[in-house]
């Protein structure tokens, strides 16, 4: 430990970054779940439109997913294609 | 403790393999152009999805009194399809079942390509990002056709100061469709890859067959549905506005 490479703190600084952007995914899992939730508790009500309310309820999810997924999407750049790195 | 990190780093590097490799360089006016692992799937599953249509076609066009199973089955698709596109457009869904159709094929095979050691084409974020972009050309197209002005006019809808915001809500479309597909399969691409390269050898039998029933199948036909349903949603929206 004498000396801190310029490298091995950008990438350090990279694997913290991309930690704290996967942090991203606490939003969709709580929205995702209400979304299950409903869903289910829709089915208990009525379950013959049990067709409607899966694809419906999927739809939602996947809509709701998307800001995880930027997150995702953040880690993976800062991870892999490491643009702060050169 | 420099040593393990470099020799944990070189295993990493080595033994991780989700990266799109460039196979073939060529020379483009000037610029360097690869044919990368990308392409080389994409022509494989066109080539998949071409050989099922003919042999659906000719299957279903052959005469005979009890159609084969194949032929069953095709049509069932077919008929799936044309419920799914019209319970979701309407009307409007007869012009439009031939490009959903389309579509889905293409993404659903290339989002289950990885079960058979394929890299997705959708894990490049050039092959999503295009289709986006033909989807939304296909929006503005739609809501250009059927609201004429109506069109230009929703842009400035509450008041005009609205306006760079209805342009960016516009704009983020074809981003936010492009983006949720090529995260969704590039992170089980990674998924697959860290867990194959990563672990030893007597945890890659068995185990990561469920793994790739949800990262590849599940997963991959959800987001094919869901890609297919925003497209259809938004053209929707766009035709109906007036009423």
């Amino acid at each position: 430990m004498n000396e801190v490479h310029v490298e091995g703190l950008v990438s350090a600084c990279s694997a913290i970054g991309a930690g704290i952007a996967v942090c991203s995914g606490i939003g969709p899992g709580i929205g995702q779940g209400i979304a299950a939730g409903y869903g289910a508790s829709a089915v208990g009500r009525n379950p013959g439109a049990k067709g409607d309310i899966m694809s419906t309820m999927l739809l939602g999810q996947a809509v709701a997913e998307t800001t995880g997924l930027y997150g995702l999407v953040v880690a993976l750049l800062l991870m892999f294609v490491k643009p702060f790195g050169k | 403790m420099a040593g393990s990190v470099a020799i944990g780093v070189s295993l990493a590097q080595k033994d991780v393999d989700f990266y799109i490799h460039e196979l073939y360089e060529i020379n483009f006016f000037g610029a360097k152009v690869y044919i990368t692992t990308t392409h080389v799937c994409t022509l494989i599953i066109f080539i998949t999805i071409i050989a099922l249509a003919i042999a659906a076609r000719r299957s279903v066009l052959k005469k005979r009194d009890v159609p084969s199973k194949f032929a069953t089955g095709v049509e069932l698709a077919i008929s799936t399809l044309d419920s799914f596109v019209h319970g979701a457009m309407g009307k409007a869904g007869k012009k439009y079942i031939n490009y959903i159709g389309t579509l889905f094929l293409f993404v659903i095979f290339s989002n289950i390509s990885g079960l058979f050691g394929l890299r997705p084409p959708t894990a490049d974020y050039g092959t999503t990002l295009c289709i986006a972009l033909v989807s939304f050309v296909m929006i503005q197209y739609a809501a250009i056709r059927y609201q004429k002005w109506g069109a230009f006019k929703s842009l400035f809808e509450p008041i005009f100061l609205f306006f760079p915001i209805n342009v960016i809500s516009e704009f983020a479309t074809p981003i936010s469709l492009s983006l949720r597909l090529f995260g969704n399969v590039m992170a089980g691409t990674v998924m697959m890859a860290l867990y194959y390269g990563m672990l030893p050898i007597f945890f890659k039998f068995g185990i990561p067959s469920a793994l790739h029933v949800y990262f590849d199948l599940f997963s991959g036909a959800i987001q094919a549905y869901v890609f297919c349903m925003l497209t259809m949603t938004f053209v929707a929206d766009k035709r109906n506005v007036e009423g």
